[in-house]
């Protein structure tokens, strides 16, 4: 009696947990239904190479978008990259432990921080003096959000090179920086490649940091100190305007941006098959 | 690139050894040195943030004072600026996210790491980790569009007839409002706190498991004895982190709570959180005051989510720390 008692509970607790799992999936199943339903005849050759149709006028795409989107990532990792990386390599090569123990935290205290307040960070420091929006201050905002993702990734990848490879090769004579550059740094190279493609695909999707930085444009942008037009953007003012045609575009919109994130997702997944799974 | 110093010669080679020596000492340092300068950037960003924000925050800060944070009239043209019903919706729509989120989430950490078969769990996971790969703003398209008409047509209605007694579910069916958000924002925080709990769950030593399956217990029962008891404080560490992302979660929010900075007791009531205020007028603050006033609320968001994920890494490490003195 007790004794199958404890064997119900076992099995309901397996049976909500299981529920539990399929409440959290079914909403992602929705979401990419009514995605595909909605965007997929919005969807075509005119969408990524027309700009912006006026108000009333049918067709048009967002290709200014998404060139604005591609551009707004490029500068981002210019700065992002080279910071992330060499910082991760200080954070596992470092003997210290004070200041890489700092660093660790605060880079992921930083990653939690609301990207929107990144957003007025990049606007006090570089539009306000530059007294306008530009891309250069979108992919500031962005190179912040990217920066802890990128370090703290390298990091753990570097970590786990091999203690012994890193000593074959100082054994050599091979100087310490030659030996991180040319035989840990490619040892790590596929995670690494995971850490930028996730960090890439988090800053793809970002709205808020570049409303009053990027600011966004219906046109195609004329160099890196004026606004430019981004995906996520377009999305939302389409979005928040009452016409249904751009309703339509922005479920389109909607899509592809869905397709370059799960894209750049997949890239690092199979770069790293089973070698490392992380969502930060 | 290893050939460097690679002669034989007797004589040559100190001289050789040395040239190499001192060209790699001083291509270490540096190295060391520009390392250590990246890894600094990020220390000074953080610090950087800090200083601007509270000096560009200052005007609002003199202004107001504590009235700030307790009067509630945000009104633009008479220069006067209380951030109440922004904290109030801020935290409300965030509590309503963690109501929802945190069964589900560590149910299903649970389910990932305790109960599945073993074939399922990574496809599942990955199933995950591609909810929190979806941006804001197309949560917030699905809100609009699908969401909030679903509320006001099916849930709402049903729900004001119900439990309509209580001052929480009256009022007309918007759609758009505090429940919307707050149902999005659980949809978006999940895949977080599943994330974590699950590392968590994983760092728990399957000792603890063996040890409580040996003494005849049920698998929920090992579960509920010896991992989540152990796993405790980096589940709350979880907790706190998906309570992070809620805070200061933007673009979703913004777009289907309503945008109206007042305090209703009623779920189906338009709200205004800080990050939402922040995202519609900032571009469109035309005094200095305003400018001040949004970014005070800004730097607000700023200190309570740094604290928040503070303590959620320190918890989290400590589960993470424990395991590894175990292996060790």
């Amino acid at each position: 009696m007790r004794a199958g008692f404890r064997r119900g509970v076992n099995a309901m607790m397996a049976g909500l947990t299981a529920f539990a799992a399929f409440l959290v999936i079914l909403p992602l199943l929705l979401i990419l239904a009514f995605l595909v339903y909605q965007g997929a005849s919005a969807v075509n050759l005119d969408f990524f190479t027309q700009l912006p149709k006026p108000v009333g006028e049918p067709g048009g795409g967002m290709a200014n978008a998404i060139v604005g989107t591609l551009t707004l990532i490029g500068l981002a990792s210019c700065l992002g990259l080279p910071l992330g990386i060499l910082g991760g390599i200080y954070l596992a090569e470092s003997r210290d432990r004070r200041l890489p123990w700092t660093i660790r935290f605060l880079a992921d205290v930083l990653n939690g921080v609301p990207s929107i307040v990144i957003g007025i960070f990049a606007y006090t420091i570089v539009v306000l003096p530059m007294r306008r929006f530009s891309a250069l201050a979108g992919g500031f905002a962005l190179a912040v959000i990217m920066l802890p993702i990128v370090l703290r990734t390298t990091e753990e990848l570097v970590r786990l090179v091999p203690a012994s490879l890193r000593e074959a090769a100082l054994a050599l004579g091979i100087p310490e920086w030659k030996v991180i550059l040319r035989v840990v740094l490619p040892t790590a190279r596929a995670g690494i490649i995971t850490g930028v493609m996730v960090s890439v695909a988090r800053i793809a999707g970002e709205t808020a940091p570049l409303l009053f930085t990027a600011f966004g444009n219906r046109f195609w942008h004329h160099g890196l100190l004026q606004p430019i037009a981004a995906l996520p953007l377009q999305i939302f003012a389409y979005a928040i305007a009452p016409y249904d045609d751009w309703h339509r575009q922005a479920w389109a919109g909607a899509l592809v941006l869905i397709m370059m994130i799960f894209l750049s997702s997949l890239v690092a997944r199979i770069v790293t098959r089973g070698r490392y799974s992380g969502l930060r | 690139m290893v050939q460097e110093g690679g002669t034989a010669e007797g004589l040559s080679l100190p001289r050789f050894a040395l040239s190499t020596r001192t060209a790699g000492r001083w291509g270490d340092q540096l190295f060391r040195l520009l390392v250590r300068a990246s890894a600094l950037a990020l220390l000074l960003i953080v610090l950087g943030m800090v200083v601007v924000m509270v000096r560009a925050a200052f005007p609002s800060i003199k202004a107001f004072g504590w009235r700030f944070l307790f009067t509630s009239t945000w009104d633009p043209v008479a220069q006067h600026f209380g951030a109440l019903p922004l904290i109030y919706g801020t935290i409300v729509s965030s509590l309503l996210a963690l109501l929802i989120a945190v069964p589900l989430g560590i149910g299903a950490a649970i389910y990932l790491s305790e109960v599945a078969p073993p074939w399922i769990r990574p496809p599942l996971s990955f199933l995950m980790e591609l909810l929190a790969a979806i941006p804001s703003v197309v949560y917030g398209l699905w809100g609009i569009f699908v969401l909030a008409p679903w509320l006001r047509t099916q849930v709402q209605p049903a729900l004001g007839s119900a439990l309509g007694f209580l001052p929480l579910f009256q009022g007309p069916p918007y759609g758009v409002g505090m429940l919307a958000a707050g149902l999005i924002l659980a949809i978006m925080v999940v895949p977080f706190i599943i994330a974590v709990s699950r590392e968590v769950l994983l760092a728990v030593p399957d000792s603890q498991r063996e040890a409580a399956l040996a003494l005849g217990a049920t698998r929920w029962e090992t579960t509920r004895l010896a991992v989540l008891r152990y796993a405790r404080s980096g589940l709350i560490g979880a907790i706190l982190l998906g309570l992070g992302r809620a805070l200061g979660e933007t673009m979703a929010v913004t777009m289907v709570i309503g945008n109206r900075a007042e305090i209703s007791a009623s779920l189906f009531a338009p709200g205004y959180t800080m990050a939402s205020m922040i995202a519609n007028e900032f571009a469109e603050a035309t005094s200095d005051l305003y400018l001040s006033a949004l970014i005070e609320v800004g730097l607000l968001l700023f200190v309570v989510t740094v604290i928040v994920n503070a303590l959620a890494r320190l918890l989290v490490w400590s589960v993470g720390g424990a395991v590894k003195e175990v292996r060790e």
